[in-house]
């Protein structure tokens, strides 16, 4: 053990033991999805063959299709609406109905799914809206939009007000302000806002369930109908091309944002020189 | 632009996502609580009455009367429901405090961590979250299987001479809520652990304190609100859970957010499964209020 202050022993090994949990069994899906053996707990060799049965299951890609298209849609439209609600919380600290409102942002954060979808599916079917894409997208919109505003509200609150008095101060009106101020500042935030409504919503299965009707089966839900009879090394293929993408997607992502930040260094330097 | 139409434009700002969220959020759930009360019918959609305003207002009164809390007195009754609810108390409650205990030491570990390192540490704890929830449970599913790698491994080191019993029991569930939501926990956790002054620990070393002392006296105190808001993270949403105790729970594990999805898509009984979803909010309303007062004081005082 070391001092106070210190990193000792036990924080580095409890560091380890965690992120062997919380990675390990991903690891092992990866693997196993190339197995040459249908049994999938048992190794028959390097194999990409699921790979290939994957791509010719009509279904399961018809699904991947949708689901892209939903998860798209809807997490744009999250985004504009979170991002909203995150400015009216933060820069708007008083109004009727402001618990209302933030309870209503919050709430579906921890709301059970099951709850979610089954109120969704009744409204729709109380306003005739027939099941479907349209429906999942809209369900999709409602509940990633506050993970959104949650992201964003976090950077909002930890901004620079002087900034924005600034540049209103030197003639800016409020929404000339927003486009050439405050947007750019936040917008690391938008983008991971973003990508967590994407992923959220190709992740989602429950919501999913309630809401979509025939002709708009997600691929979550083709998984899920199929793990039910049992682990195949094909589902672990679906499973690995989705993390691959979704990994993708995140690197890229802090890989610009790293550039970013570095970028904003040097111009600070530059701005502090000159 | 003039300023007018700035203001108008500032009051849409709060407008249009208030009104979405009360046509989407909101009055769904007065739309399941109305349904909790109506009938059920062989139609479509199937309950009785619809309640509409197209045939005017007498016809609407008519119909109010013909709504009744059959449906609660039903749920009363059954031993099934009660039992469900309770279990799954009982079942997020067991997994929360799991929760806690695994993700403290690590949320400390990462918070101790020299500043350069901790960046990459976060991103690795959020990582796991970005896969899909579906297929990090489907992943335990190969592992806990009798004949699964956790049991190979066990027989090879000799542990064990007979494969233990893991997949279809509550321990499996434990362990999928633990996993699936361990970076709720921790990010919390490491939010409060690493805003924490070290100077306290420091002197409450120095006046005498036990590393051990000076942990319980100080740190855990100090970290309560990560550990609140953590817990309800965990809490509330495994109350509710369905994918994990019906992929990993086996067929009699009775949790409440299975028994509204088995109400609903096997029994296609749309008003009791509403009158289940009801109660579930009734249960989750004080563990919400409490997630919610301590977002809004987080918020307080990050102003």
């Amino acid at each position: 053990m070391t001092g106070p202050g210190g990193w000792s022993r036990f924080n580095i090994v409890s560091i380890v033991l965690g992120f062997a949990f919380l990675y390990l069994p991903i690891v092992l899906l990866i693997i196993y999805s190339f197995n040459e053996s249908r049994l999938v707990t048992v190794w028959g060799g390097f194999s990409t063959k699921w790979y290939g049965e994957l791509f010719r299951n009509r279904g399961l890609m018809d699904a991947a299709w949708v689901t892209l298209r939903v998860a798209f849609l809807s997490a744009t439209a999250a985004t504009v609406l979170g991002t909203l609600a995150a400015i009216a919380l933060t820069r708007y600290t008083r109004f009727r109905g402001r618990i209302l409102f933030s309870g209503m942002v919050f709430a579906p954060l921890v709301m059970p799914e099951v709850i979610t979808g089954l109120s969704l599916l009744l409204l729709f079917v109380a306003i005739g809206l027939d099941r479907g894409f349209l429906t999942v997208t809209l369900a999709h919109i409602t509940f990633t939009m506050c993970f959104v505003a949650v992201v964003v509200q976090s950077r909002l609150l930890s901004f620079d007000r002087s900034l924005e008095e600034a540049a209103m101060d030197l003639g800016a009106t409020p929404a000339g302000t927003f486009f050439q101020v405050t947007l750019p500042v936040i917008a690391p935030a938008v983008v991971s806002g973003w990508m967590l409504a994407f992923t959220l919503s190709l992740d989602d299965l429950v919501i999913a369930s309630f809401t979509s009707g025939p002709g708009a089966t997600t691929l979550p839900m083709k998984i899920y109908s199929q793990v039910r009879l049992g682990v195949t090394p094909e589902i672990n293929a679906a499973c690995t091309l989705m993390i691959a993408v979704v990994a993708t997607v995140v690197l890229i992502a802090s890989v610009l944002n790293k550039r970013r930040e570095v970028q904003r260094q040097r111009d600070e330097q530059a701005a502090r020189r000159g | 632009m003039n300023r007018a139409l700035s203001a108008v434009l500032g009051r849409l700002v709060i407008i249009v996502p208030y009104l979405w969220l009360l046509v989407f959020f909101l009055v769904p759930f007065v739309i399941v609580f109305k349904i909790s009360l109506s009938q059920t019918a062989i139609a479509m959609p199937p309950y009785t009455p619809v309640l509409g305003f197209g045939d005017g207002l007498p016809a609407f009164w008519e119909r109010l009367w013909e709504l009744s809390f059959e449906n609660y007195v039903w749920l009363t009754q059954d031993a099934l429901y009660f039992n469900a609810y309770v279990s799954s108390v009982v079942i997020a409650a067991v997994s929360t405090v799991l929760s806690l205990l695994v993700a403290y030491p690590i949320a400390y570990g990462m918070a101790r961590a020299p500043a350069s390192m901790r960046p990459t540490l976060l991103m690795l704890v959020i990582l796991p979250f970005w896969t899909s929830f579906l297929i990090r449970v489907y992943a335990w599913i190969g592992i806990l299987k009798p004949e699964g790698l956790l049991n190979q491994f066990l027989l090879w080191l000799g542990v064990i001479d007979q494969p233990l019993l893991i997949l279809n029991t509550h321990t499996a569930i434990f362990i999928g809520i633990v996993y699936s939501y361990l970076p709720f926990m921790v990010l919390p956790l490491y939010a409060t652990l690493e805003k924490m002054d070290n100077s306290l620990i420091e002197a409450a070393q120095d006046l005498g304190c036990t590393p051990l002392g000076a942990f319980w006296k100080v740190t855990f105190p100090l970290s309560l609100p990560g550990v609140v808001a953590g817990c309800m993270l965990v809490f509330i949403p495994a109350v509710g859970e369905f994918v994990i105790p019906d992929l990993l729970g086996g067929s009699q594990t009775l949790m409440i957010g299975r028994t509204l999805w088995n109400e609903f898509f096997s029994n296609r009984d749309w008003p009791v499964s509403s009158a289940v979803a009801v109660i579930l909010l009734l249960l989750l309303i004080v563990p919400i209020m409490i997630f919610q007062f301590a977002q809004a004081r987080a918020q307080e005082q990050g102003r």
